[in-house]
């Protein structure tokens, strides 16, 4: 789960991570109560979206730019409106962009230098890492891909926690010294607890600046958590915002059904992760383009065939559909007859393959053939997946 | 023989009571599998009964394993309690926990895999489907069954099939069985990013054990436990190993179902370790319904016969 810059600083700010004096409005009559929190003078408008690259965005309406700097609050007002409820479109939103419900202002730093700092979680050790770097305020993959050697990481021990000697050797690697040091060491410290006790999946800091006067802040913020622990953290739960997601995907989640919209035109549902990856795979071997992901999990009941259904026809660029099940345990006539009910419930008019395979195979086969149903029977994952292209390219 | 487990291995079922556990107990039991114990804090002294069987109940693993001799766990515990049951079977001193559980925190799996470091217990998963050993009956009963497994899409032989995903292996397994192929033993290491046995843990295993003839791995997008495991194939395994990895048609930064499963950076695309699998002389299977093939190719090239 994501959250929104604004959101990510609160949190910070419970946890004794520094960044600049801010505050959000998500309506232009309440520009002036959050500016007025605020000190006089250069002010930061900046747009809030679950996606990157704000700053070089541009709005549908032409305007340029997702966060701007202003030498006064009266020219921060002024350009808060042009950007609140506007679509801003950036290499992370895709040609469709994101309507920004909430600006934030913040007061404008006066910036030494910038660095990176982020922890997440490391794979290969299993363990969280903190990344940082010299190279702040610019994409850290070009940074470690270019010059890797200004990278630098610290793994935690998680019976330990993170030890102080770590969080020198990062302090001495990045250059800090004096009260940078001091205060750069405090923000990091803060910022692990923060990542371990939110059961964050990644906090990003950047860039990370260091002031003329000795400060040290988060300047950005992004923060992403676990979806596997928000039971245990209802205060993060409330901080999601259903704007930012696809309302295919939300509706999906009500039937424990893990959907994720594509662009192309081959909706696929299929029971399990891998196999729902691979027959995406599969359709674009055979020259198709998966309209989706979709998997309906072990069990594929009924009604999560139903709603399976209603979420793929929600989509507009869905020009058929391929049903690929193992059914293992389920009984694949009982599938095959829910798969019947479904189709019929939602009178579908598409192209329909369906590849069904396991146990008692034979009869839910028989179940679709006698169905009356125009559907085309698929025999292996590759047969079916050239039938679905075939009929949707005709 | 096969690995990680044989047709007599004792097992116990943490969460033997939930709905999933019960469920999947019978099937095991029905398999052949020796259940010999169920784990249910609070229903200690009672009974999990079906058909002739009757297996004991105990509230703690450690006595569950000294009252029957069982030496592996099966967890069906929810995701909140899942990595305390894990705990309690290496403190058990266990020598296999097989985590079904899906959704388990991460932080909880980071907490459980540092504290099991230099333990006895070996974990396979979570969110695995677990792991078979077929028997020698019909639909491969009298085989240990250990999770949620079709037992009968599998036959004894000689292919070892190790898998992050659950209905892929189901898929290579049913497809080698339908070419008549046996398999030594079938692991599902699990889709989560921090998980107990690796692939490349797998495949040694399956590596020094005479029985298996050939090798299937499958894997998926994120980490870099496949291109880990490829390339000690390359520089170790004699045996045919045929590759698959789902995933190329997956966006970038998504999580795809499984929660490890999200490409985030160049090196764990799909067609990045497509790539290295084919340099490691893995025989890559181009689509999902390819996988037995794509073994009997390479089994052909080094003159092994599977069956």
């Amino acid at each position: 789960m994501n959250i929104h810059e604004y959101q990510a600083k609160a949190l910070f700010e419970t946890f004794g991570v520094p960044a600049p004096r801010g505050a959000a409005a998500k309506s232009a009559a309440e520009f002036d109560a959050a500016l007025a929190s605020l000190p006089e003078g250069p002010t930061m408008v900046k747009s809030q979206i679950h996606a990157g690259g704000r700053g070089k965005g541009t709005f549908t309406n032409g305007y340029k730019g997702g966060v701007k700097f202003c030498k006064t609050k009266a020219e921060a007002k002024e350009i808060a409106g042009k950007m609140l409820g506007e679509t801003l479109v950036t290499i992370q939103t895709g040609p469709a962009g994101r309507k920004v419900q909430t600006v934030y202002f913040t007061a404008a730093s006066d910036i030494k230098k910038e660095y990176y700092l982020a922890i997440l979680l490391d794979r290969a050790t299993s363990r969280p890492v903190i990344v940082a770097s010299t190279e702040g305020g610019v994409e850290i993959e070009k940074v470690a891909h270019d010059t890797p050697e200004k990278i630098h990481k610290i793994f935690v021990d998680p019976a330990y926690g993170l030890a102080d000697f770590q969080v020198r050797e990062l302090i001495f690697q990045l250059g800090l010294t004096g009260v940078e040091a001091k205060n750069a060491a405090k923000l990091i410290r803060n910022l692990y607890t923060c990542y371990w006790e939110t059961d964050a999946a990644m906090v990003e800091v950047n860039p990370l600046i260091t002031t003329p006067t000795g400060d040290v802040l988060a300047l950005d913020a992004k923060v992403s958590f676990d979806d596997n622990a928000l039971f245990r953290h209802p205060e993060i739960v409330a901080l999601r915002d259903l704007n930012e997601e696809d309302s295919k995907e939300i509706e999906a989640s009500k039937y424990s059904l893990s959907y994720i919209a594509l662009d192309g035109n081959i909706a696929c549902l299929v029971n399990g992760a891998g196999l729902a990856m691979s027959t995406m795979d599969i359709i674009k071997h055979f020259g198709g383009t998966p309209a989706n992901f979709l998997d309906v999990g072990g069990g594929a009941s009924k009604d999560q065939v139903i709603a399976a259904f209603k979420i793929i026809l929600g989509d507009p660029n869905v020009k058929g559909i391929l049903v690929n099940i193992f059914g293992g345990i389920m009984d694949c006539n009982v599938i095959a007859q829910g798969i019947v009910e479904a189709v019929k419930e939602v009178g579908l008019k598409l192209p329909l393959v369906v590849r069904l395979e396991g146990n008692n195979v034979a009869a839910g086969k028989a179940t679709l053939a006698n169905s009356g149903l125009t559907l085309v029977s698929g025999d292996t994952m590759a047969d079916a997946a050239q039938k679905i292209v075939k009929l949707v390219a005709a | 023989m096969s690995i990680l487990i044989t047709p007599e291995t004792k097992i116990l079922i943490q969460g033997i009571t939930g709905e999933f556990g019960a469920r999947h107990t019978r099937l095991s039991l029905d398999y052949g599998t020796k259940v010999v114990a169920g784990v249910t804090p609070g229903k200690g002294g009672q009974f999990f009964e079906y058909k002739e069987h009757k297996v004991p109940i105990f509230n703690s693993v450690a006595e569950a394993a000294k009252a029957t001799g069982a030496t592996v766990s099966a967890i069906f515990v929810p995701p909140p309690f899942a990595a305390d049951a894990i705990l309690e079977g290496v403190d058990a001193g266990l020598d296999l926990a097989v985590a079904i559980t899906e959704g388990i925190p991460v932080r909880d799996m980071v907490r459980v895999k540092r504290a099991m470091q230099g333990r006895h217990t070996r974990l396979l998963g979570p969110n695995c489907p677990g792991v078979v050993t077929p028997g020698a009956g019909k639909d491969s009963q009298g085989g240990c069954r250990i999770g949620i497994a079709p037992g009968y899409i599998h036959k004894r032989g000689h292919v070892g099939v190790v898998s992050r995903s659950g209905t892929l292996t189901y898929e290579a397994v049913f497809q080698l069985t339908s070419k008549n192929i046996g398999q030594t033993t079938c692991v599902g290491i699990g889709g989560d990013p921090v998980n107990g046995t690796s692939h490349l843990d797998v495949i040694k295993q399956f590596n020094d054990d005479p029985e298996t003839h050939g090798i299937i791995m499958i894997g998926e997008i994120g980490g870099n436990a496949e291109v880990e495991a490829a390339r000690w194939i390359k520089a170790h395994c004699k045996k045919p190993v045929a590759g698959f990895i789902a995933g190329a048609t997956a966006p970038a930064g998504r999580r795809m179902g499984h929660a490890g499963a999200i490409v985030g950076g160049a090196e764990d695309t799909a067609a990045a370790k497509i790539a290295v699998f084919k340099e490691c002389g893995i025989e890559v299977a181009v689509t999902p319904s390819d996988m037995a093939d794509a073994l009997l190719r390479a089994a052909k090239a080094k003159g092994v016969v599977l069956t």
